[in-house]
């Protein structure tokens, strides 16, 4: 890792359009990308691409197989579950936004604290991190729902729970490494002020790394929003989300096995393809992170 | 080794204490009355209040605090709310069956992902490497209750081959063994990745090593060379690795328990949740924590004890 | 009869820019129970020549053309694998540069001496005995509990003793030795030549010790062969290449010798420039860009002249020079 801690390499216009051109040309990767692209679509043109109500209760229509009329078939209320996949994915796209961007501002600010704050804040908030750490993320989760109630804001606050540590961590680690670079030494010899030095010399060299594994941990944040609600502690019905209709479908499953598999179906689309694509991000981006996470 | 098992304990124990302080400091800090949690909407003031002095809710926050830090520590979680029997009785009762699921997630992913990253790293660059790589990252992603659902769907409803609820019999351990094949799947499936994954890059790195160069230079059969003398290198960070992986496989395990109608700490937390049987929630999630971390600690004693390098640079 | 002989050696290795040709036309001898040093700067092609002979050559990596006779009648590089891996160990030993990672981290070093006598039909406890008995012969102290102990145990120079003494436990006929004192600091790296001089005459192995120490080759060997850019350019005993250096690149390796500085100098000298890009050999001499004598016959193939005895130098100066020369 020693490569890691020279100088910083700035980025150029032509570095980053090279990147993407190797993205394109990596199978996987595209592969990846039209996955996520697709959930993405179908989100935002939800209501184009079909004309049924999430929400709206059909009680002549319930338990329909898959038909020209209904795609992926109705549930035990008679709702269009092709309607409800779709607007499920604004749900679980909202959660992974709102929850990783929260994540990252925190973990930045408490990473950066530890890793250029004194050597005995840093241990103690290592130690932190590794307590919070060392809860199982459902029980933690179940804990909080038990507090909170079930809700939206509950979800997002169990994924910050679980982001920050690690992303934390990773400041630390980047803010050590550079603070006892040469440039940085030289920047303070000639009188840069901490906060002049965090700002040019640290965070852009922290952010690069932290971006890419922010954007791989989406599909675990997906996860945990589809695994809340499918306990039922995540959104309230009926707002549709992917984990509810898999929980709706999993009471059914022997009688009408297609509602679990409506609900498990863009699970799997999702957490494939950005795993896919962060994987192929991370190679072509930023070959030294490789084998972490 | 007893200095470095005596160190590594010390740090467990503060992060036991550390991780008790936090849970505390949650159910203290977010907004909602424990007492009212319990006893639903329904109750009267008068209950209410009743249920603080029983909980210890109308002292100091010091005094609670201390009172849940010594009670923890001595292994008094308080009592249940319905039966009024001691959380920790309740929990350990449920706390075989986890484990046995845990174990049998473990079992999966070590039998199918040693072999699997070893085979990868041997093929280096061949499609079979690519595939490994490729369907490593895939069960990596797909979340264990989908896992679990579908597996259900598959191989229980559908092909009927396995059953779909309980533990089995007690005391028929092959019935038993039956019922853990579907639900240890669910959580050991991604592990199954991560591990192929770890041994792939451990192995080709201890390939790379010039002690490996040494043994060929003295003529050691292939066989012996990267059984013996790299894989005891390589699966080193893999048990470090499943001790982190066990506090992923209590989460799966929530989800596995439930799915197939499991006894176990997850469906216990999860139907305590459900009848607001708020003690038992805290000291289920208390225990898990205490696994957790003491699972950890075993796996780098196993590691100080199979690497005699952790031990003198600790 | 001579232990290894390598006569018209060429590897290439397949890179994604083109061929690389890092060996070509090597020949020389290492005669039984002699010293042969083989000198050169990083890159000259000695780690290629060693994995050549133990046929440990990387998988893009080939032998084209000529021959590594082992013991007369073995053609090394066209061994099937396994009888290659049979003469690795019992017969051709090896002692790398690096001590610290020349033993397995995680065995015991009785285990690592134990498991090299795979082959051998003797009881376990007789193998033991046998790893001790060497143990002692390279001055390991309380050899008897060294077998238990993990290599982080021991300091590098007794890792780098012990690692010999694995290499000699078999008895091979051809020791090499890669560098084995070049990570050991200068009080060590003499006990550790005294002690391989010792054992070779004990034994009575032939050795190929690779090093970039001119004073270590002067000491400890009989025959010297100095490597450039993956070329043989000058060969024969220590003393007649020391005494009478016909290449000039082997005159500005004596002069940048610090030990052999006559004049003290505030710099040490280095001799200016690279090694020329191997996938894009000259026709010409290869040292010619770096050359101080260079003249209109660089630029043509250059042919190993004959000098007197042994000595051959690959430069179409050398016979001009060397007054007993030999016409080829």
């Amino acid at each position: 890792m020693s490569e890691a801690v020279s100088s910083p390499p700035a980025r150029t216009r032509s570095d980053f359009g090279r990147s993407v051109r190797r993205l394109l040309r990596e199978p996987l990767g595209l592969f990846g990308l039209s996955l996520v692209l697709l959930v993405i679509l179908g989100a935002v043109f939800a209501d184009l691409l079909t004309q049924w109500d999430p929400t709206r209760i059909n009680p002549r229509d319930r338990f329909l197989g898959p038909s020209a009329a209904h795609l992926l078939g109705t549930d035990q209320l008679g709702r269009d579950l092709f309607s409800r996949v779709l607007h499920g994915g604004r749900i679980a796209l909202y959660v992974a936004l709102v929850s990783t961007a929260i994540s990252l501002a925190i973990g930045i600010v408490l990473g950066l604290i530890a890793g250029y704050g004194p050597r005995w804040l840093d241990n103690l908030m290592i130690l932190l991190f590794d307590a919070m750490k060392s809860f199982p993320t459902v029980m933690l989760a179940l804990a909080l729902v038990t507090i909170t109630g079930p809700s939206l804001t509950s979800v997002i606050l169990v994924v910050i729970l679980v982001n920050v540590p690690g992303y934390a961590r990773i400041v630390r680690t980047q803010t050590i490494a550079i603070k006892s670079s040469e440039f940085v030494t030289a920047a303070q010899s000639m009188g840069a002020s901490t906060a002049r030095i965090l700002r040019v010399h640290i965070m852009p060299n922290v952010i690069g790394p932290l971006v890419i594994l922010a954007s791989m941990d989406i599909p675990v944040v997906i996860a945990i929003e589809a695994g809340m609600s499918f306990l039922g502690l995540g959104v309230r019905p009926p707002t549709p989300s992917w984990g509810s209709i898999l929980n709706d479908g999993f009471g059914q499953i022997r009688e009408t096995p297609w509602i679990a598999i409506a609900g498990g179906l863009p699970i799997i689309i999702i957490t494939l393809g950005f795993t896919f694509l962060g994987e192929t991000l991370r190679d072509v981006f930023d070959p030294r992170l490789k084998g972490r996470g | 080794m007893l200095n470095y098992a005596v160190k590594r304990l010390g740090l467990s124990v503060a992060i036991v204490s550390l991780a008790m302080f936090l849970l505390f400091c949650m159910i203290y800090l977010v907004p909602g009355d424990p007492a009212s949690v319990a006893l639903g909407p329904r109750a009267t003031e008068a209950m209410k209040e009743a249920m603080r002095v029983r909980m210890g809710l109308d002292q100091p926050v010091w005094v609670q605090f201390w009172n849940f830090f010594t009670g923890a520590w001595t292994g008094d979680l308080g009592e249940e709310v319905l039966s009024g029997r001691p959380v920790l009785d309740v929990v350990l009762e449920q706390l075989p069956y986890t484990l046995v699921l845990i174990a049998g997630g473990i079992s999966w992913s070590v039998a199918l992902g040693i072999p699997l990253g070893c085979w990868a790293a041997i093929n280096r660059g061949s499609f079979a490497d690519r595939l490994v790589g490729i369907l490593s990252v895939a069960v990596i992603a797909v979340p264990s209750f989908v896992v679990a659902i579908y597996a259900l769907l598959i191989f229980a409803v559908t092909l009927q081959w396995l059953p779909a609820i309980g533990a089995g019999e007690p005391g028929d351990v092959g019935d038993q063994l039956v019922h853990l094949i579907l639900p240890s799947l669910a959580v050991g499936l991604g592990w199954v990745g991560y591990i192929a994954r770890m041994v792939r890059a451990s192995m080709l790195e201890v390939l790379e090593a010039s002690h490996i160069r040494t043994a060929r230079a003295f003529g050691l059969p292939e066989r012996l060379i990267t059984y013996r003398y790299a894989l005891t290198i390589a699966i080193l960070p893999t048990i470090t690795l499943l001790g982190i992986g066990i506090g992923q496989m209590l989460s799966s395990a929530v989800f596995a328990e439930i799915v197939f109608a499991r006894p176990g700490v997850g469906k216990l937390v999860y139907d305590a949740i459900l009848t607001r049987n708020f003690p038992l929630v805290t000291g289920a999630v208390l225990v898990t924590t205490v696994i957790f971390v003491l699972l950890n600690l075993i796996a780098d004693l196993i590691v100080g004890a199979l690497d005699p390098r952790v031990r003198s640079s600790f | 009869m001579s232990t290894l002989s390598i006569s018209g050696l060429n590897v290439h290795f397949s890179t994604e820019a083109g061929s690389l040709h890092a060996l070509k036309d090597v020949t020389f001898d290492v005669p039984e129970r002699r010293i042969v040093g083989i000198v050169g700067e990083s890159g000259c092609g000695k780690s290629t020549l060693i994995n050549a002979i133990l046929g440990l050559l990387s998988d893009n990596g080939e032998v084209r053309s000529g021959q590594i006779l082992f013991e007369g009648d073995q053609d090394l590089a066209r061994l099937s694998r396994g009888q290659m891996q049979d003469l690795r160990g019992p017969r051709i030993a090896t002692v790398f540069q690096d001590p610290m990672g020349a033993l397995n981290p995680v065995l015991s070093v009785g285990r690592q001496m134990i498991n090299i006598q795979y082959r051998s039909p003797q009881s376990r406890a007789a193998k033991a005995a046998r790893a001790v008995e060497m143990l002692k012969l390279v001055r390991i102290p309380d050899a008897e509990s060294a077998l238990g102990r993990y290599p982080h145990q021991f300091s590098g120079g007794m890792k780098q003793r012990i690692a010999i003494a694995m290499a000699l436990m078999m008895e091979p006929a051809l020791l090499i030795a890669d560098e084995p004192t070049t990570a050991l600091d200068a009080t060590l790296e003499v006990t550790t030549i005294e002690l391989l001089k010792d054992l070779q005459a004990t034994i009575g192995c032939s050795v190929m010790f690779i090093s970039h120490h001119l004073g270590v080759i002067a000491e400890l060997c009989d025959d010297v062969v100095v490597m450039y850019a993956g070329e043989v350019v000058e060969r024969g005993t220590v003393r007649d290449v020391f005494r009478a250096p016909a290449h000039p690149y082997t005159r500005r390796l004596l002069e940048c010798d610090p030990a052999r500085q006559s004049r003290r100098t505030r710099v040490l000298p280095t001799i200016p420039g690279e090694i020329p890009d191997l996938r894009q050999r000259p026709r010409g001499c290869v040292f010619a860009p770096r050359c101080l004598e260079r003249h209109a016959g660089c630029d043509t193939p250059q042919v190993e002249h004959a000098l007197a005895g042994d000595h051959r130098a690959r430069c179409n100066l050398a016979p001009a020079r060397s007054p007993a020369a030999v016409p080829p």
